[in-house]
């Protein structure tokens, strides 16, 4: 990988040029939440103004750009005379520049890209939205909640075309793709010198050391293999309202369901799909009216067992990538740090 | 004027993989994963008050002679407007360009292809999914086991069977529904029965008075065969609780684990792994099943 060095002033200017071509996606503050604290998002920028690379965490990922909530798979137009239909379909093919994603979503994307650009069966519809993505990285100080640093996804080595870290009055960068090194060419940067060496390996060394949740991830496959029909998920299952949240702001749920709409004229239909979840009823229930996964515990422990035992299985890697965001949107305060917890001392419940 | 910095767009539709055919045999590739197989329903025919089985037929002609399938794999079937729906192929692989579906009428989509009549046109993706080791049962003896629907899948295998019938040794079928109105394909009972070598049992759960056969639970047919443990093969297909005790009946009797096959019913979106909403455990139905060896049933939570 290379590396330069970028003056603070100089981002606005590369912001500056994107923002002339292209859809440019930040981190923007919509307001604050019941204890002061400001609430971000990533959201579609008109100026560098409006971004704000101070940014903690943003409530929901960055997920939506890359998998959409809602999404035309394909189209069927139908033919005046009998039952003849064509279908058709498109793929996103406008770049978009995302900026100031932090390495957590990074990682998540890592992940989302082994499920869906390689595999059996890659997905076009991914793969035109991640290849047509230029993506900024950002590091930052540790949120609160988040166990980042025990699943090692507080770091990211790639996925990303630049990623920054602030070393005060300029950012040291982190060149990942040609596409971003083209990028970079068009602003002033500096070579990297042995002192921005050595002050980004302290700035790196201060972020680690910021962590104060300690969860511990050890054995913890094994641990959800043996521990099954442990009590720890009727406590937290029957907490769980099945309202999906957690998978909504996650940033590598991919579950969905497809569902075809016919419009109000009987001329066309679209297949749409939209993101799921795993917690909701009817996620496994299947024609004639059984349900697999009947109860919300059952459904709280799919969840978990799909990220921490199935996901690692197919991919040697957790599906979590410790952002805590669900621990932040669940309604009825299930935090997965928690839950792990009680698994790992079982005695306590 | 700002200043600019283009970046290059990506059409994905210029991929060389993308401009090729598609073809979902050849798994690994970049394909329009959406695309279906437009195809008409040249016949239907109705087997109970809930089942009908649909010859359908690939329009394109290069569509069609690309198609091809292993028994026990399963297609989506897409009515444009109302929804897709995973079914399991009935009909003999050896039969190009035509396949047989037999679907129950249980929801929307099912719904309206019951109401359609012949000629219409649906979308076809597939195959997808595991299929039963034919080749592998070659030289054994096999028992089908079916029990309500679970003959729709279990007649692809059937079919293969008696069109390879010297490769392989004596066929059980043993078939179990609740009632005899619910007996699916028994216009073929009398052709099956004929076949050298196979020998077929049905029973039925609550007779009707016209009913002369069997009365009970499957399991209650084992009491009268042979089976030679290491010799035999077995593919079962059925409701989950019927994997529990046909199974595990089986093991008593000897027969390995992983030369039981079973067939798991999930609900499924996309049929290539994307969806999860065929997850079980690790793995996904659609990918790694519908056909499992039971032994790998045994080991996954939740599957049966």
């Amino acid at each position: 990988m290379l590396f330069k060095t970028l003056p603070k002033e100089e981002l606005a200017v590369l912001v500056e040029m994107l923002l002339g071509s292209h859809e440019v996606i930040a981190p923007k503050r919509v307001g604050v939440n019941a204890k002061g604290k400001p609430i971000h998002h990533y959201l579609p920028v008109e100026s560098v103004d409006e971004i704000d690379l101070t940014c903690e965490i943003t409530e929901y990922s960055a997920k939506t750009y890359f998998l959409p909530y809602r999404e035309t798979l394909s189209t069927y137009t139908f033919k005046e005379d009998g039952d003849d239909w064509t279908q058709e379909i498109r793929y996103r093919s406008l770049t978009r520049v995302i900026l100031g994603l932090h390495a957590c979503d990074i990682n998540a994307l890592l992940k989302l890209d082994k499920v869906l650009a390689r595999e059996m069966f890659p997905s076009p519809y991914y793969i035109a939205r991640r290849k047509n993505t230029l993506v900024i990285g950002m590091d930052h100080d540790p949120c609160e909640g988040a166990f980042c640093n025990a699943l090692g996804t507080d770091t990211v080595t790639h996925g990303f075309d630049l990623f920054l870290t602030d070393l005060g009055d300029r950012y040291f960068v982190a060149i990942s793709s040609d596409r971003g090194y083209t990028l970079l060419g068009k602003v002033k940067t500096a070579e990297v010198t042995e002192r921005d060496s050595r002050d980004y390996i302290a700035e790196r060394r201060r972020i680690a050391g910021l962590f104060k949740n300690h969860t511990d991830m050890r054995n913890l496959q094994n641990l959800l293999d043996i521990e099954f029909e442990s009590k720890v998920w009727e406590k937290w299952g029957r907490k769980c309202l099945s309202c999906g949240s957690c998978a909504m702001v996650c940033p590598t749920c991919y579950c969905y369901g497809v569902t075809e709409r016919m419009s109000m004229d009987f001329k066309t239909a679209r297949k749409i799909k939209h993101l799921y979840s795993c917690n909701l009823v009817d996620f496994a229930q299947v024609a004639g009216g059984h349900n697999f996964r009947p109860t919300p515990e059952t459904r709280l422990k799919y969840r978990y067992y799909h990220q921490h035992h199935g996901f690692i299985e197919s991919y040697d890697e957790p599906k979590c990538v410790g952002c805590n965001r669900c621990g932040r949107a669940c309604l009825a305060g299930i935090e997965p740090a928690r839950v792990i917890g009680d698994l790992q001392r079982e005695e306590r419940v | 004027m700002r200043p600019r910095a283009y970046l290059y767009h990506y059409d994905i539709t210029k991929d060389a993989d993308m401009t090729r055919p598609v073809d979902f045999n050849r798994r690994g590739r970049l394909q329009h994963v959406d695309r279906v197989f437009k195809a008409d329903i040249t016949g239907i025919v109705e087997l109970t008050e809930q089942e009908k089985l649909f010859q359908v037929r690939i329009l394109d002609p290069v569509e069609r002679e690309g198609f091809s399938f292993m028994p026990g794999q399963f297609v989506m079937v897409d009515v444009p407007g109302f929804g897709e729906i995973p079914i399991s192929i009935s009909s003999s692989p050896s039969l190009r360009g035509y396949m047989e579906l037999c679907i129950r009428k249980a929801g929307l989509v099912t719904g309206v292809l019951h109401k359609v009549q012949r000629g219409a046109r649906i979308g076809i993706r597939g195959p997808f999914g595991t299929y039963f080791p034919v080749e592998r049962m070659k030289g054994h003896n096999v028992l089908l086991i079916a029990g309500g629907l679970g003959m729709a899948p279990l007649r692809s295998p059937l079919f293969y069977i008696t069109e390879n019938r010297p490769d392989y040794r004596d066929v059980q079928i043993m078939y179990g529904t609740r009632s005899p109105s619910q007996l699916l394909f028994s216009y073929q009972y009398d052709q099956w029965r004929r076949i050298d070598g196979v020998n077929l049992q049905i029973i039925v759960d609550h007779p009707d008075p016209a009913w002369k056969g069997d009365v009970g639970v499957i399991t209650k047919l084992f009491d009268r065969i042979e089976v030679s443990p290491y010799d035999t093969f077995a593919i079962v297909c059925g409701p989950p609780v019927m994997f529990k005790f046909v199974c595990s009946h089986l093991n008593r009797l000897g027969v390995p684990m992983d030369r039981m096959y079973v067939s798991l019913e999930r609900r499924m979106h996309c049929g290539m792994g994307k969806c999860c909403r065929c997850h079980v455990g690790s793995t996904y139905t659609c990918l790694d099943g519908p056909v499992f060896d039971y032994w790998t049933v045994m080991n996954l939570k939740e599957a049966i």
